[in-house]
């Protein structure tokens, strides 16, 4: 992280206390006062931050290894103990139904499938549409381009219904590849905006050096640009991987009927309300689909920030 | 700035750069359909057949038999505009984004501000505080569902038990506390995405600025109010808009908390449940171009009396 921009500047949260002021005349000048409440402020904020958004995570991992029983006698113990420590949810949701399981494995391996067909498909689009927007003079670029921003914008509530009923109508509704393919133009824009950009910083002159010595388009792409973009291609492929993994709303609309078609993410939602599952086995099943995305994202902090603001999640 | 091709043939003057153009025109185009047709047939023609949809009487059961293209009506917006419980969802609608809105973009500064500063560990915390951003959606619902569950939660179990609440407060089915509750949780949701664009923007602010107002004798609110903030309208004002946008469509989060009872049924709710419960496209497409016009008209009127330079 670059730091150059904030070590020195006194902001208005975060004052330099350790900075020489302009001796106060008074002991208890406003910006005396100030600098001391901000300094002090800054901490009550970040470790009150860190509670908010960690906490949830925290009570999904703990709920997922306490004993149902235990769990509704003392509700507001905050750590597991000793003796009720169980990892029995996990077998539980993971086991398949003919097994007394909820199967969620299973949801799991169509999860994975419908994220890594996304990925695959979305990519190969995308770089050669990038490839194209940033390196090539056609006919109608702009108004692509305007089209791709558009689609970015779409909120997908308003496709629900036509999709619904175009692959209701086709018979189509249920089929994994079905869903893939609507993922997919969910997220080509946003993959092919951040490519392009990406694109646009790798010099044309080595490309071009190339075609002087005889390489053809494909050549170029494959051996110089592809590889010269790896670091961009691989932060959307993670970016696309989670908007995959964790959407919701089309995979609901296209797989609800048919139990073994279900993602984790459906899965999930459609067992919360079933009073016969405990609590904590869906804990177990939450932990479950809540991990792959954290440790991805763990692992590929610094590639993905970038990626997050360039093109958000929709919704 | 294009690759060349390795031009042959004996005549390089113009028409040899018009072949080549064309040559590149077509290999542009070869590259960019497969995209350009998956948006049209899966984006475009379906917003569009949205529109014709809303004008048909056409039911769920019907749908195999139906033709594509059946009698024009208005009889859906009539039944729309005069349906008990749409101009509440509307107004909702517009709660929630507004509030939600404001909630995630106050908050992502606050967590902006605080975090500017270096120290030990803040790449670790900046990760920690996207991880609501990037959590699946269901996953995240379900255990706020839990967290305010009156009967075990440990939101109920802390009030009751250190904060003298009477009784456990059934947060996600009951007026006003579901609809605040469905705001809070788009806060915590979002506030990363404000967050990581305002640190992005203070990263780009320059010192001199701030230490020349300090100099000077300006206090540390003083220097935010006329230094910093000024920077970053901009910033808010791009966050703004993007997040009213996927706010007020926002489906999955209200969906999954409270399925649209006890006042949050927002208007993609409504579409979802006239489409899947009643079965009645019709209506729902209805319902569904409402909530795009409103949109666009609310985004237009934005843009050209609130934020015109700022977000051109």
């Amino acid at each position: 992280m670059t730091d150059v921009a904030t070590v020195s500047a006194g902001s208005s949260a975060s004052p330099a206390t350790q900075r020489t002021a302009p001796a106060p005349r008074r002991r208890w000048s406003r910006n005396t006062v100030e600098t001391r409440v901000f300094g002090v402020l800054r901490w009550v904020v970040i470790v009150g931050l860190m509670l908010f958004t960690l906490f949830p995570f925290y009570y999904m991992v703990l709920l997922s290894v306490r004993d149902l029983s235990s769990l509704v006698q003392d509700p507001g113990r905050l750590w597991p103990a000793l003796s009720e420590f169980t990892v029995s949810t996990y077998r539980e949701v993971l086991a398949p139904t003919d097994a007394g399981g909820q199967g969620f494995l299973r949801f799991m391996a169509n999860s994975g499938v419908i994220a890594l067909g996304t990925v695959v498909v979305t990519l190969a689009f995308a770089i050669l549409g990038a490839y194209a927007i940033a390196r090539l003079q056609f006919p109608g670029r702009r108004k692509v381009s305007v089209l791709f921003l558009a689609v970015y914008l779409f909120p997908s509530i308003l496709l629900a219904v036509p999709l619904f009923v175009f692959f209701t109508r086709i018979g189509l509704r249920g089929s994994l590849s079905a869903l893939v393919l609507v993922y997919v133009s969910q997220t080509v824009a946003v993959a092919i905006y951040t490519l392009r950009n990406y694109f646009q910083t790798v010099p044309a002159s080595i490309e071009e050096a190339a075609a002087v010595d005889g390489a053809g388009r494909f050549t170029i792409m494959r051996k110089i640009t592809i590889p010269l973009a790896m670091p961009a291609i691989l932060s959307n492929a993670l970016f696309v991987f989670m908007i995959a993994w964790n959407e919701f709303l089309f995979a609901l609309l296209f797989l609800v009927e048919n139990r073994p078609r279900w993602t984790v993410s459906l899965g999930l939602s459609q067992l919360a309300g079933s009073i016969e599952i405990p609590t904590t086995v869906l804990m177990a099943g939450s932990v479950i689909l809540t991990l792959p995305i954290v440790v991805l994202f763990f692992a590929s902090e610094r590639l993905l920030t970038g990626g997050l603001t360039a093109g958000a999640e929709k919704g | 700035m294009s690759v060349s091709q390795g031009v042959r043939g004996r005549e390089p003057g113009a028409r040899g750069r018009t072949a080549q153009q064309w040559r590149e025109a077509r290999f542009g185009l070869a590259l960019i359909s497969p995209t350009v047709l998956i948006v049209l047939v899966l984006v475009v023609l379906p917003i569009l057949w949205t529109v014709l949809l809303a004008f048909q009487d056409l039911r769920l059961i019907r749908l195999r038999t139906a033709g594509l293209i059946g009698d024009f009506t208005l009889d859906n917006f009539v039944k729309v505009f005069t349906s008990p419980g749409f101009w509440s969802s509307l107004a909702t609608t517009l709660v929630y984004a507004t509030g939600g809105t404001a909630a995630s973009i106050g908050l992502g500064l606050v967590a902006a501000l605080a975090l500017r500063r270096g120290f030990r560990g803040r790449t670790l915390v900046r990760a920690s505080l996207l991880l609501p951003y990037v959590a699946p959606v269901v996953a995240a619902t379900f255990v706020w569902g839990v967290m305010l569950n009156p009967q075990f939660g440990i939101v109920n179990e802390v009030g009751t038990g250190l904060l003298g609440w009477n009784e456990p407060i059934p947060f996600l089915s009951q007026r006003p506390t579901a609809l605040l509750t469905v705001i809070v949780f788009e806060m915590w949701r979002s506030f990363p995405f404000a967050f990581l664009f305002l640190t992005a923007r203070l990263q780009a602010a320059p010192a001199s600025l701030e230490e020349a107002a300090r100099v000077d004798g300006a206090t540390p609110t003083q220097v935010f109010r006329h230094v910093v903030l000024p920077q970053l309208l901009p910033t808010i004002a791009v966050l703004a808009l993007l997040r009213f946008i996927w706010t007020f469509n926002n489906f999955d989060d209200i969906y999954l908390l409270t399925g649209g009872g006890a006042g949050t049924q927002v208007i993609s709710v409504r579409v979802f449940d006239f489409l899947v419960s009643r079965g009645d496209i019709g209506a729902a497409s209805a319902q569904a171009l409402v909530l795009a016009t409103v949109l666009v008209v609310l985004v237009t009127v934005y843009y050209r009396f609130a934020a015109k330079e700022e977000v051109a």
